[in-house]
């Protein structure tokens, strides 16, 4: 596939807004990040950030109170946003970037065989036959760590592990050079968390597959992230790569977020953040943190500029 | 009924009171065949026994299916164990008459997981505060009053007067959980059960209720039991831990001890596997012993953990059940590995 300078992904200024009775809501405001080739990027927020319909947003799943959509999303180097919508669901969507939405292992259908789920997109989208898309899903279904017997088995039969790693063969089976996923762990256990994990390292590894990961768990998402996007209010504050990041967070909200997170083998005591986010109908002029901010000074009713520093991102006027 | 004083603990490190005694406890589940009757157990919980003292946090982690909740269904008497005790202030809770369990109901406050799931939709915070109060027959109205005010501003949900009004829905997930705690706390408990507090919560607001927790806890000197899957948290939160693998506690310890010398093979795989944020994480795999927990319906002969247990001794672990090993002062595990 055509890349240009190992970059696989780049969105500007992405926009996605919801018309609802009180006002649209700005669950996406002014987007911009990159991701490079076989890379992982971790998006990290708070409920109610817009992390979720920016994963919508890049696939373009629009629901269908959508009040404003706009931006580019250049994926491999070709900006996608041109696309008719029915040239976008051919050529783009699952055949180049893959969901596995929240709660996926809840989501397959329940009276048809996991194989049968899983060749499904690679009939409908890749063009392949029957016994060819089987065979991709039998193929997957050994690198997601699943038996191939499962294939004949229906979702009821299967754990909640093995459901999530269904639900990954299904977005991984027809090759995708990207993959989003949309807390991916979230309502299992430890052990089978970690099991997941190793196994999106591996794919990782195997496949060259880059992902985009949208979590507000921190402590699980350095398990895969190359870099960090951190998310408020619809915005992305800081963008980094995950070495610098996690001991060295540069925006206010990003250090609070990061002293919250408890830690099993340091001792600090973790910190909370007090107030709320603000809301999405009307965010506040200039920075969208700064009544929670503890840094905030007379700069920051204006809007704060992105700010270029050693190859990260932060969009904070202390830095400027 | 006599019971046996359970006075080893006491006398070895703690010197606290005894509030909640947990005896050889068994919680089997009936499988039905239609027409056929009984046809096997689900054995949630199999022979459990510990103590708790006043004042004390203990923390239970377990994965989901492991008897975490079955246990603390029987600790809230909402089920009855197939045999065993739990006995509450030397008082016999697992088979009381209803006027007992009344009484210990006004004693022990439930914390639920999912606050939006607890609370009723159609009521509004001062109902929801004001309902335990009437069933405890407080008659006075103005008293309620006064005693819904207090336990709202030691939940820290103030202004007061601007929550009363509301309904669950108008508030946000961290408010839904104060309110939850509210509720238990209202009938001033000496115990509190508390099923992942923080679980459906964010991040943020997660440290905010733990540490809320945590200061209730001290300034009633309330007994906690704090059931959770987060080995990260609990450290913040608790003395002691209690490990729970397919229905039986495989290790317990002071929390400190534990975190430094884990014993029992599973603890030692759930500390594997919890990370801390840090980029590094990236770079290798993590430990994860293979398979899933058991069936509960046929659990396997031996030690529980045999199948999926890196070091199992043959001969032995498959066959024999391993007792409760104490290798240090206050910590125990059953495990064959630390036979002394």
């Amino acid at each position: 596939m055509r890349s240009e300078n190992g970059r696989l992904l780049r969105v500007e200024n992405l926009v996605m807004y919801f018309a609802t009775l009180r006002g649209p809501v700005q669950a996406v405001d002014g987007v911009d990040f990159e991701l490079g080739v076989n890379r992982a990027v971790v998006i990290l927020g708070e409920s109610g950030c817009g992390k979720s319909s920016l994963a919508k947003a890049i696939l373009r799943l629009l629901p269908r109170n959508i009040a404003k959509y706009s931006g580019r999303v250049y994926l491999h180097g070709r900006d996608v946003m041109q696309l008719s919508d029915e040239e976008f669901r051919q050529s783009i969507r699952w055949v180049e970037m893959s969901l596995v939405p929240q709660a996926a292992m809840n989501a397959l259908n329940p009276v048809l065989r996991v194989g049968d789920q899983v060749a499904e997109p690679a009939i409908i989208h890749m063009g392949m036959s029957k016994a060819e898309a089987l065979e991709a899903a039998r193929t997957m279904f050994q690198r997601v760590g699943v038996a191939e017997d499962f294939l004949n088995r229906y979702p009821f039969e299967l754990s909640g592990g093995m459901r999530q790693r269904v639900a990954l063969a299904m977005a991984l089976v027809t090759m995708p050079s990207l993959v989003i996923l949309d807390e991916p762990t979230s309502a299992l256990d430890l052990l089978t968390q970690a099991n997941i994990f190793n196994t999106l390292k591996r794919i990782k590894k195997e496949l060259g597959t880059s992902f985009i990961l949208i979590t507000h768990d921190i402590a699980t998402s350095s398990e895969l992230a190359d870099d960090v996007a951190v998310m408020y209010a619809g915005q992305i504050v800081e963008t980094g790569e995950a070495k610098d990041f996690f001991p060295d967070p540069l925006h206010p909200y990003s250090k609070m977020l990061m002293a919250s997170v408890p830690r099993l083998r340091a001792d600090q005591d973790p910190q909370f953040i007090t107030g709320q986010p603000p809301s999405l109908i009307s965010p506040p002029s200039g920075c969208r943190f700064a009544e929670r901010c503890p840094a905030r000074f007379e700069k920051c009713a204006e809007e704060p500029p992105v700010i270029e520093r050693d190859g990260r991102k932060v969009r904070c006027w202390l830095y400027a | 009924m006599v019971i046996e004083a359970p006075s080893r603990l006491r006398t070895e490190t703690d010197q606290r009171e005894i509030l909640l005694s947990i005896r050889n406890l068994h919680v089997w589940y009936e499988l039905r065949r239609f027409g056929f009757g009984i046809v096997g157990y689900v054995r949630a919980v199999d022979k459990v026994s510990f103590d708790l003292h006043r004042g004390e946090a203990i923390a239970v982690v377990g994965e989901s299916g492991c008897g975490k909740s079955t246990l603390m269904k029987t600790i809230l008497g909402l089920v009855k164990p197939r045999e065993g005790n739990v006995i509450f202030e030397g008082k016999e809770i697992a088979n009381a008459d209803s006027a007992t369990l009344k009484w210990y109901r006004s004693q022990v406050g439930y914390i639920q997981q999912d606050p939006y799931g607890a609370l009723p939709p159609f009521m509004s915070v001062r109902r929801i505060l004001e309902e335990p109060l009437i069933i405890a027959a407080i008659r006075n109205g103005k008293e309620r009053l006064e005693r819904i005010h207090r336990v709202m501003e030691e939940v820290k949900l103030y202004p007061v007067e601007d929550f009363l009004g509301k309904f669950p829905h108008m508030l946000s997930g961290g408010q839904q959980q104060r309110v939850v705690i509210a509720r238990a706390m209202i009938l001033n408990p000496k115990l509190i059960v508390a099923d992942e507090p923080v679980s459906m919560l964010d991040a943020s607001v997660r440290v905010e209720i733990l540490k809320l927790l945590r200061g209730l806890q001290e300034s009633h000197n309330l007994s906690f039991i704090y059931i959770t899957h987060d080995l990260s948290t609990v450290k913040y939160f608790s003395e002691r831990i209690f490990v729970m693998y397919a229905g039986k506690l495989v290790e317990q310890s002071p929390i400190g001890e534990l975190l430094k010398n884990p014993l029992h093979p599973y603890t030692h795989a759930l500390l594997s596997a919890t990370s801390d944020p840090d980029a590094r994480n990236a770079l290798s795999f993590r430990e994860v012993p293979p398979g899933e927990p058991p069936s509960l319906v046929k659990p396997p002969p031996g030690c529980r953990f045999h199948p999926r247990c890196a070091q199992m001794i043959q001969g032995l672990c498959e066959i024999e059940e391993p007792p409760e090993f104490t290798p240090a002062a206050d910590h125990r595990v059953a495990c064959w590995l630390h036979k002394p």
